[in-house]
């Protein structure tokens, strides 16, 4: 589960690629959480482009990378959700919390 | 109600199972000619449940989960997901949105998905003897076959 972290004035975009269940979130999180602290950005866009599948444990990665912008209050959005991973991120909700473009 | 196949895979509660067992659920309910979004919304539950049986059912150790796939002449597909582990204590708690007894790592949201992803969902479980979980999808037959 392959995470590329790029920066650029203080604006990350992390890819997400692959697939993202409970096995790799770890992994993931661990790389987004030392991505967000190496460069305190202003914004964090994630781009779910190369996700082929998530499950719930995507929510909780979701969940986890809003909470650490929160504390280095910046913002983040998500772009490029696939149809599957939409499917998912709606059931449980985030669009009420997170800014899906 | 006539079951016209069925198949059940055995595997210890490594979470490296969780994508084989989705894929192969997958794989098996492919005969009954799913659309894109049908399949995916099948891979998706059984993750869920697979993980459920991985993460919480033997939380230190290794343990047998059991997925029983069956498909029906009503043209449906009955994903049965069993472990010999823990058990849930109040499995009505454990249904509710966002608990989780999984830290800050999970998002409590498992059986919610599968609620959402499948027609049906029963969860059966008795603590210290396990949870089997018990979900059925039907997919539409699609004209021209």
């Amino acid at each position: 589960m392959p995470v590329t972290c790029k920066e650029e004035g203080r604006r990350l975009t992390a890819a997400v690629s692959g697939e993202l269940d409970h096995h790799g979130a770890r992994a993931v999180m661990e790389e987004l959480d030392r991505c967000i602290d190496m460069t305190l950005p202003r914004e964090l866009t994630l781009d779910l482009g190369g996700l082929t599948f998530t499950d719930s444990s995507g929510i909780a990665v979701l969940l986890r990378a809003h909470r650490r912008m929160g504390q280095v209050r910046g913002a983040m959005r998500v772009i490029h959700t696939p149809p599957q991973a939409d499917k998912v991120f709606q059931a449980a909700g985030l669009g009420r919390l997170i800014r899906f473009e | 109600m006539k079951v016209e196949n069925h198949v059940t895979l055995d595997f210890p509660s490594r979470s490296a199972n969780e994508g084989f067992a989705r894929t192969a659920a997958a794989c098996f309910a492919a005969q009954l000619d799913p659309t894109l979004e049908e399949v995916n919304d099948i891979k998706t539950a059984v993750s869920e449940a697979v993980t459920n049986a991985i993460v919480h059912a033997y939380p230190d150790t290794l343990g047998k989960v059991s997925m029983r796939l069956r498909i029906r002449e009503d043209h449906s597909l009955e994903i049965v997901v069993k472990d010999w582990g823990v058990g849930i204590a109040d499995v009505e708690r454990a249904r509710a949105p966002m608990f989780t007894t999984g830290g800050d790592e999970r998002a409590g949201m498992g059986f919610t998905i599968m609620e959402s992803f499948m027609d049906t969902l029963r969860v059966r479980s008795t603590p210290g003897k396990g949870t089997t979980v018990t979900m059925r999808r039907a997919i539409a037959r699609r004209a021209g076959r």
